[in-house]
């Protein structure tokens, strides 16, 4: 059976569990309502939802592209300079101590309830997966390249190493950091939300909960799930096409 | 199954001038040991050496202390024949083809150029991949390459380099028999003209290549040359003279 095929049985069967619990335990709606009522929810509503995703997935992805950027040129910093890394290295491990849901309601009173809260706290979320990674990459190119490099150009040419090799070679290291954002960043832009906002999908789920809207609540988390799931494929499946050379290739060519 | 290509004309227009290398008082010391210590080595310009011994004796030290790589624990003077320095006038050739997997052949065979700052010249580049065989393969990326085609790229890029001393380190030790013997009859056409150092542990691997053959055994290690063979290289390794050689060399050795 396909990969596809399988995800469906494996999820048809945890509906019938949740149906059962709910017709089993006769729990009321506002507790956990039946599939059935959430798929309607999902039909009805499906223009809120839309728009309400609309602005949650503006929030991932604007704070995605940022991270990203941040934390690539700290880590191409940390990696070219030993100025940076002895001063901003043992700061920037410090800084992880706090956690970002701690700083949350900071965000939203300097930023205010709209966008730029929320996409600071997924850029934050992320900063560090990335920077790590990538730094972790630069650190580690194959010496044999390196050893290469220093025959081939004189010692000033660090630069070009760095552009030629170090960092194309560090870039699956940087795309491993992408696919660890791409599934912590929907934490942040929630997260932003849940402190203060007036849209997304945080907010809705805030709402439906307040008002005992729990079909919506579950109709809310269903979108939100399924647009994380679809950014990670995103990102995945986008690393593999600019990273051809990197694809996992187990059987061995043997043409000679 | 790529045929050897028939080298007709010369490849380069005007070869770099002949370079000797000497090489004093080289000193390796390796977690308090000494492998070798006061070793003295000459290179005569434009001859074909082969540096042969047994694994662990420094062989591959030696070399990238004549490649420049130099590492703690290493140290030795070495000068061109003309009493200048050798940086910028070296090529290395590494066991691992070390070709960069996210760059087309082509650009491989022109990394050096790229690293210098320099403009390549993408008809010498396209010329150098003919004579070894690779001309179809100039655009494609290396993991779609077997063994040996990746290693002729490998020479290909050194040849590009076009400089007079060129340094290799076991660079046929990772290939089936029969794509050994063609690459070494490739080599030793192509690099004719140049100083070479050739680093083996196949004793008929150097009896095949080099004009001069260096054993280098012992601890710390001596350096001690063999009659030179008759005949020019690539030879035959049936020819009695070789297997002679061949066998004087295993007594030296202690193999038989």
């Amino acid at each position: 059976m396909s990969r596809l095929g399988r995800a469906l049985v494996t999820m048809g069967g945890l509906l019938l569990i949740w149906q059962a619990v709910v017709t089993l335990g006769e729990l009321p709606p506002y507790l956990l309502p039946d599939p059935w009522a959430v798929v309607t929810r999902l039909w009805r509503d499906a223009g809120l939802l839309l728009s309400h995703a609309g602005v949650t997935a503006l929030e991932i992805v604007l704070g995605m592209l940022l991270g990203t950027l941040l934390g690539s040129i700290s880590a191409l910093a940390l990696s070219y300079s030993q100025w940076v890394r002895h001063w901003l290295l043992p700061i920037l491990i410090a800084s992880q101590a706090i956690p970002v849901f701690a700083i949350a309601p900071l965000l939203v009173l300097w930023l205010g309830y709209g966008l730029a809260s929320k996409i600071a706290m997924a850029t934050l979320i992320i900063y560090f997966p990335v920077t790590a990674n990538f730094y972790d990459g630069l650190r580690h190119t194959p010496h044999g390249w390196l050893d290469l490099a220093r025959v081939m150009a004189p010692a000033d040419r660090r630069w070009a190493v760095l552009r030629y090799i170090v960092m194309p070679a560090a870039l699956p290291a940087l795309g491993s950091g992408l696919r660890v954002a791409a599934a912590v960043a929907p934490i942040g832009a929630v997260l932003g939300e849940w402190v203060g906002s007036s849209a997304g999908l945080g907010y809705l789920m805030l709402h439906a909960n307040s008002r005992m809207q729990i079909d919506l609540l579950f109709a809310a988390l269903l979108t939100l799930a399924t647009l994380a799931v679809g950014l990670y494929f995103t990102v995945d499946a986008g690393l593999k096409w600019l990273l051809p050379w990197h694809s996992p290739n187990p059987e061995d060519l043997d043409i000679d | 199954m790529t045929l050897l290509p028939s080298i007709s004309t010369s490849f380069t227009g005007a070869m770099p001038p002949l370079l000797a290398v000497s090489l004093r008082a080289a000193w390796l010391v390796y977690s308090g040991l000494a492998l070798f210590n006061g070793l003295d080595l000459e290179l005569a310009g434009g001859s074909f050496t082969c540096l042969l011994g047994p694994s662990g004796i420094g062989k591959s030290s030696l070399l990238r202390l004549l490649a420049g790589l130099t590492s703690p624990g290493v140290s030795g003077e070495l000068r061109g024949g003309d009493g200048q320095s050798l940086t910028g006038r070296v090529a290395y050739m590494a066991q691992q083809d070390l070709l960069l997997p996210w760059l087309s052949v082509l650009d491989n065979i022109t990394l050096g150029n790229r690293l210098r700052g320099e403009k390549a010249d993408q008809q010498q580049a396209l010329n150098l991949l003919e004579h070894v065989g690779l001309a179809d393969a100039a655009f494609t990326r290396p993991d779609t390459l077997s063994g040996g085609m990746r290693q002729r790229a490998a020479l290909a890029r050194t040849l590009m380099e076009d400089r007079p001393v060129v340094l290799m380190d076991e660079p046929f030790s990772g290939l089936d028999a029969l794509t050994r013997l063609r690459l070494q009859a490739l080599s030793a056409q192509l690099l004719a003209g140049r100083t070479v150092l050739l680093v083996t542990h196949d004793p008929l691997e150097a009896l095949r290549m080099g004009d001069h053959i260096l054993i280098m055994n012992g601890r710390p290690a001596t350096l001690s040359a063999l009659p030179d063979l008759p005949g020019a290289s690539p030879r035959d390794p049936g020819d009695p003279a070789v297997q002679d050689a061949y066998r004087a060399i295993l007594r030296m050795l202690g193999a038989v």
